[in-house]
């Protein structure tokens, strides 16, 4: 039982995975920032700021529930 | 996959290959593989790192009951949020409009809240491991027994349907391969909750949860942007649907021929939202499992409280998007056996509204979220298979008192046995699609007279053994009766479903609450001549031989009747929103 104790929350996990998704379709959506995608309202780059969002939020997680933080 | 996804399964299971039907409907990018990769990577790595925690009994069939109120409650929802009931609804949405928002709401909050703040105190007080548990200690072996094989079942039949509508759909929206996608996906569960067991499935529904909102927010966010909002879709609607009523919830309910699904409003209020809601959310182990992993009773209340709320919310990202495309999209969809060259179907809406908005990145991140809520879909029926089996039909039937671990082992070799079954099932799915309409009416046939059958011993001493098993063997056999006359004689649907325009879904609302009655009845008349169990047995199982702790103590926002209660409310202003 005490090692449950020392489980990396669950919160951690979450974050790993959004910061990782993050990244990769912020870094993508820069590298094609020129050529916008031709989706329906592309010229508003969701990919920049929902990325952006992922990262953030993934980010915040894995600083918030970082394994060892008491 | 539960009840609510059945009557939309048969959706999918038209030929895959029919004429006009486009080979695929989205092309993936480089990111997307690797935003798809990094997922399967990440839930089998969650399953590696957990097996360290899952080594006793508790731990793997019931996560230790460690959970804390917002992670049950979270995979709770999960549980039920599965990818075919997101696409299922969207498309139903597109066919019916809002009515198909009744299933989150009325089909679900009024029931949630029954389960947290009324039967919840007497599953986690008892101690059980499962409902057949509850069932065993209840009434005995009987009724455990007879629970226990019809959701083995139907939990088996559900993996293998789940496997093969996830195939399907890749199939048709990414163009992969059907064996591929059964064998990859089956394989990944199988791993990751033979290693961790319901540790894993809960860790990585809730990761499922935090995918399915962020990968499918996008669409109606990007949706309400081009049709100006909510005022602007309803009269796009209008204006590409002028004969139909999309946008009303109750006012288009009165006559079964006023509305789309061919539904009364009895039938909605009564048979959706009194005894198919109450009995999937109660009854139902997949969920239930999740809310018996809770770390103390005031978590196990508050926990389908929180679920809740999120059910609630979840029209945003399914029905909302199955009406932003009756507003949007240029071409109208039809049923899926009358596609034609250049036509696609109901099913095709959320990959069609994906593909939409969403270019690189975003439409990896929507697919992962589709492929995580099939594979949490195939790990919750896992790990429910394996608990109801391990120590409700092995444990006390097969071998009793051996050791905790060799229960753990059973358990784990359970996982891959009935994985390797639910694939079996797929296959036979895929030959012969009518399985999937005597597997929805298997999951029918029981789950109102269990209901039945829990909330009376629940709520009354006096129910004894015999009528408890007696009252649900008669509420399944004349759901099952009611059922048959119905597929003998179609003009019977005029009596059990008091129109002769009562559609499917119709027909399976008045059939449980037939049956509902009918076990009700059954087993108030069986407890009259039979002998109840004396109270020192009953203790912890039913109200009044129960000790249930008073909450009295702690400020209002700190109780879950506080929180039950204001999502009643909420649910109420909600159904005013959209009369």
């Amino acid at each position: 039982m005490s090692e449950k104790r020392h489980i990396v929350p669950l919160s951690f996990f979450v974050g790993v995975i959004l910061l990782i998704y993050g990244e990769l379709i912020l870094g993508n959506s820069l590298i094609y920032l020129s050529r916008p995608p031709t989706t329906v309202l592309g010229e508003l780059h969701p990919e920049v700021w929902w990325g952006a969002i992922l990262t953030v939020i993934g980010g915040v997680y894995v600083y918030l529930f970082r394994p060892g933080r008491s | 996959m539960n009840l609510f996804s059945f009557p939309l399964a048969f959706l999918f299971f038209a030929a895959p290959d029919a004429p006009g039907t486009t080979g695929r409907l989205i092309n993936l990018y480089p990111v997307d593989y690797a935003i798809i990769a990094i997922y399967f990577v990440m839930v089998l790595g969650i399953g590696f790192y957990l097996k360290r925690f899952a080594k006793s009994g508790e731990d793997f069939f019931l996560a230790g009951r460690e959970m804390t109120a917002w992670v049950a409650g979270l995979s709770f929802v999960s549980a039920n949020l599965g990818a075919l009931e997101l696409m299922g609804w969207a498309a139903a949405t597109y066919q019916y409009g809002i009515l198909a928002a009744h299933w989150y709401w009325i089909g679900a909050i009024p029931a949630i809240v029954f389960l947290g703040l009324v039967m919840m105190p007497f599953y986690y007080i008892s101690k059980t491991h499962s409902v057949p548990g509850y069932l065993q200690m209840r009434y005995g072996e009987a009724s455990r027994a007879l629970a226990a094989v019809m959701f083995s079942l139907m939990t088996l039949f559900m993996a293998g349907i789940d496997m093969y509508a996830m195939a399907l759909i890749m199939k048709i929206v990414l163009g992969w391969d059907i064996n591929f996608s059964i064998w990859i996906s089956a394989m990944t569960v199988a791993v990751y909750v033979t290693l961790g067991g319901l540790f894993s499935a809960i860790f990585n529904e809730v990761l499922q949860f935090f995918l399915i909102w962020l990968g499918a927010l996008l669409i109606p966010i990007l949706g309400l942007m081009e049709t100006g909002g909510w005022s602007g879709l309803v009269a796009r609607v209008h204006q590409n649907f002028p004969n139909g009523d999309y946008t009303h919830m109750w006012s288009n309910m009165g006559n079964f021929t006023d509305n789309p699904m061919g539904i009364h409003w009895t039938g909605i209020v009564f048979g959706l939202g009194f005894i198919i809601s109450f009995g999937y959310w109660t009854t139902d182990f997949l969920v239930v499992q999740r809310i018996l992993a809770a770390k103390d009773i005031r978590a196990a209340k508050l926990a389908p409280i929180i679920g809740g709320y999120f059910k609630m919310a979840v029209p945003f990202i399914v029905i909302l998007p199955g009406l932003l495309a009756l507003a949007v999209l240029p071409f109208h969809l039809v049923p899926e056996s009358q596609v034609g060259p250049g036509q696609h179907s109901y099913n095709e809406v959320l990959p069609l509204m994906l593909a939409r908005y969403c270019g690189p990145g975003l439409l990896g991140l929507g697919m992962t979220a589709l492929i995580a809520g099939f594979m949490s879909g195939m790990a919750g029926n896992s790990s429910a298979f394996a608990t109801v089996w391990t120590y409700d039909l092995y444990r006390p039937f097969i071998r009793k008192g051996a050791s905790d671990e060799h229960y753990v082992k059973v358990g784990r070799w359970t996982v891959m046995i009935g994985m390797l079954i639910s694939i079996g099932t797929a296959y036979l799915v895929m030959e012969f699609k009518s399985i999937m309409d005597y597997v929805q009416a298997l999951f029918s046939f029981f789950i109102a007279p269990l209901f039945g059958t829990v909330i009376l011993g629940m709520l009354w001493m006096r129910v004894t053994p015999a009528a408890g098993f007696w009252g649900l063997l008669c509420g399944v056999v004349s759901s099952i009766t009611m059922w048959a006359i119905v597929k003998i004689d179609h003009n019977m649907l005029a009596y059990i479903a008091l129109s002769a325009d009562a559609k499917d879904m119709a027909e399976n609302m008045y059939r449980a609450l037939w049956s509902w009655l009918i076990c009700v009845t059954v087993t108030l008349v069986v407890t009259m001549f039979t002998k109840p169990k004396p109270i020192e047995e009953l203790k912890g199982l039913v109200y009044g031989a129960t000790e249930l702790p008073s909450e009295g103590h702690l400020p209002l926002w700190h109780r879950p009747i506080f929180w039950g209660v204001l999502s009643l409310v909420l649910f109420v202003i909600l159904q005013y929103i959209f009369w």
